[in-house]
């Protein structure tokens, strides 16, 4: 499933009342399959990118057309839905639950998107991300590393047509940076599922074949 | 993973201000239901025991005290009338049952109140179609006595205990030397004879003491003939003269053997009538407008009153038992809804902690009613399971107050008695948790997703 940006502009008014214009995208396109590193200046507008390719934010103007369906024409409750079945994400600080073991949280994505609990899945996943003895923890019993992973598992946990990461692992150390960083991109590749990963870093950036700077494409008026 | 196991385990994350909004909850519930069992409990005591007599015949005086002393056992006892206005009574043919009550006494053991009265007191029901059921036998000697199974149960007593009546109601120090044994031990009836020592009326005249002085006694019996004169000259009174009933012993002594025990310490000695006293008298009419006259007739003569104990019952739940419980359930009403505020004030209060959560909920697809109905329950879920444990807890505190409620007012009480007013609880319960769980809901429900993630 291919993701396409036509024309987008998003900008927040200001408590004084101007507008800041943040997005101003003619046109971006990620392949289905695909696997971009996205890299920019802190504030320049990444993260609002990835909101408004989910659905979370709605944009000013313009398309955001993920395979045949154009976000900005849904209602929210579809957008959700929308998000829920076919996006992925993953956060720079994981936003586990802290309420829910680490089996819990991965079966929270399909819950959200009103398919039937796969018990069975969602502990291949964890397998798969080598937390089959952490099931049964909590977030606040697991290692960085460990909760990332969780995270990874999460994000898959409902087959989704595009991952979205955003600096997923900008909080972890060196050590198992690579080790996520490998395991995303595998799942990614495996999955036949499209990943835009925004990072700061080069070494990281360095590892995908396409890399985009935002200000190259993005022109905010 | 449904919406109602997200909310419990959200629940959880936070047991300690969970535990104690619940618990806030719990014990508003405790205090609500325990006032309507109890009320219920009384209700029901009193209104099933105002039904077994018509009238109950004493000294004039407050007509509420006769009823309470006579029938409950409660209150202090009322000044006493002569028997010879009993045998009058029972004499009088619109008069089905009279029976004679004679109270003064208490046991050593359990101040349960010793109550003379002859063997027809078992005759009658206590209750509409319900009869005393008693193991061993009723009252047939003069010494003899039967007691309730809450006595039985508090005393350790038995068939074949002895036992001294001790002179007053309270705390006395004078231990009458004559000796009662028990024949008979009453099946549990839900009232307050559970709690009575019930001896023969011949014994209780011969106890030493319970005899009126000769000289005050025949001044009496002199004022009582004259009563009786101008009682069958007016023929409007209660006392209807009639011929004086031949000398009838009790059926039991007519048959009893003396020779097979002993009647310890016991001054056998026959009290002339004249001397002889009691507390009140219950009556039942050969049918309810002979009850009316019955009434009214007595009432307008100088000796007696004739109390309706349903009447007196009445007046008693509806001014001071009903106002009582509306106060008590208006008051714990407004601890549950205090109780409300605090669970409002808990969910809201974590909001602040839990925005990014929701947000992160919604990032995963989360709808806006999705997240607002795991709040909504949440707020459900502490009310509901606060008072489902209240209700235990308002039952268990009945439990363990049930027995001192027992002694203190000699009412017999089932801290299992479930009121229906109790069915109510549920559905306010959830209209509370649905009006204080709103707000926070609409906190969760309006959350700016991109704002809360990154903040």
């Amino acid at each position: 499933m291919s993701l396409r940006l036509k024309d987008v502009r998003k900008s927040y008014v200001e408590q004084d009342g101007t507008r800041l214009p943040i997005l101003g995208i003619p046109e971006f396109t990620l392949q289905t399959g695909e696997q971009v590193a996205l890299v920019g200046e802190s504030g320049g507008g990444k993260t609002t990118l990835l909101n408004v390719i989910s659905g979370i934010t709605t944009p000013d103007a313009g398309q955001v057309v993920i395979g045949n369906t154009d976000l900005t024409k849904l209602s929210e409750p579809a957008r959700d839905r929308f998000r829920a079945l076919k996006i992925g994400f993953i956060f720079q600080t994981f936003n586990l639950l802290p309420a829910f073991t680490a089996l819990e949280n991965v079966l929270l994505g399909m819950s959200f998107s009103g398919q039937k609990s796969d018990t069975k899945r969602a502990k291949d996943l964890l397998a798969r991300v080598g937390l089959s003895h952490r099931l049964n923890h909590r977030p606040a019993t697991l290692s960085v590393g460990e909760q990332q992973r969780v995270a990874v598992a999460r994000s898959l946990v409902n087959r989704p047509a595009l991952l979205l990461a955003d600096e997923p692992t900008a909080s972890i150390d060196a050590q198992h940076q690579a080790t996520v960083l490998e395991l995303i991109r595998e799942a990614c590749h495996e999955h036949n599922c499209a990943l835009l990963l925004v990072t700061h870093s080069a070494e990281v950036a360095g590892q995908f074949q396409r890399v985009e700077r935002l200000k190259d494409f993005n022109h905010p008026q | 993973m449904n919406l109602v196991t997200i909310a419990w385990k959200s629940i959880r994350q936070r047991a300690l201000a969970s535990f104690l909004t619940a618990l806030s909850v719990a014990l508003g519930v405790t205090l609500m239901v325990s006032v309507l069992v109890v009320h219920g409990i009384v209700d029901r005591i009193f209104s099933q025991n105002a039904s077994g007599y018509h009238l109950v015949v004493g000294a004039k005086g407050s007509p509420l005290q006769l009823v309470l002393n006579t029938i409950y056992h409660l209150s202090s006892p009322v000044e006493n009338i002569p028997y010879l206005y009993y045998k009058e009574l029972k004499a009088n043919p619109r008069v089905q049952n009279a029976i004679p009550i004679c109270m003064g006494d208490v046991t050593l053991e359990g101040n349960f109140r010793i109550i003379g009265t002859s063997p027809e007191f078992f005759e009658v029901d206590y209750h509409p179609d319900k009869k005393f059921r008693v193991r061993g036998h009723f009252l047939e000697d003069d010494f003899d006595a039967v007691i309730g199974s809450q006595v039985a149960r508090t005393n350790g007593w038995n068939i074949g205990s002895t036992f001294q009546p001790a002179h007053g109601v309270a705390d006395s120090d004078h231990v009458h030397e004559e000796k009662f044994t028990v024949v008979g031990v009453l099946a549990p009836t839900g009232t307050p004879n559970d709690n009575g020592v019930y001896i023969h009326i011949d014994g209780f005249f011969q106890i030493a003491g319970h005899e009126k002085p000769a000289d005050e006694a025949a001044a009496k019996a002199a004022a009582f003939e004259v009563f009786q004169q101008q009682a069958g000259d007016k023929k409007n009174i209660a006392v209807e003269p009639t011929p004086e009933p031949e000398p009838k012993p009790a059926p039991a002594k007519e048959k009893h053997d003396h020779a097979g025990h002993d009647h310890h310490g016991h001054h056998h000695h026959e009290l002339p009538d004249e001397q002889k006293e009691v507390t009140a008298i219950l009556v039942n009419a050969k049918h309810i407008t002979a009850a009316i006259q019955l009434r009214a007739s007595i009432n307008e003569g100088p000796y007696a009153q004739a109390a309706v104990p349903f009447q007196e019952i009445n007046w008693i739940l509806n001014n001071v038992v009903g106002n009582v419980r509306t106060l008590l359930v208006i008051m714990t009403a407004l601890i549950l809804v205090v109780s409300g505020v605090g669970i409002f004030v808990s969910i809201y209060n974590s909001m602040a902690d839990r925005r990014r959560e929701i947000a992160v909920m919604r990032a995963l697809g989360a709808q806006r009613g999705t997240v607002f109905a795991i709040i909504f329950l949440e707020s459900i879920l502490l009310c509901v399971g606060g008072g489902l444990f209240g209700v235990l807890l308002g039952h268990g505190m009945v439990v363990i107050a049930a027995p001192i409620l027992e002694v203190r007012t000699g009412l017999l009480i089932d801290p299992w008695a479930f009121e229906k007013l109790e069915l109510v609880i549920l559905p306010v319960l959830i209209a509370l948790a649905s009006l204080v769980g709103i707000v926070p809901g609409m906190t969760a429900y309006r959350t700016d997703v991109a704002k809360a993630l990154h903040a």
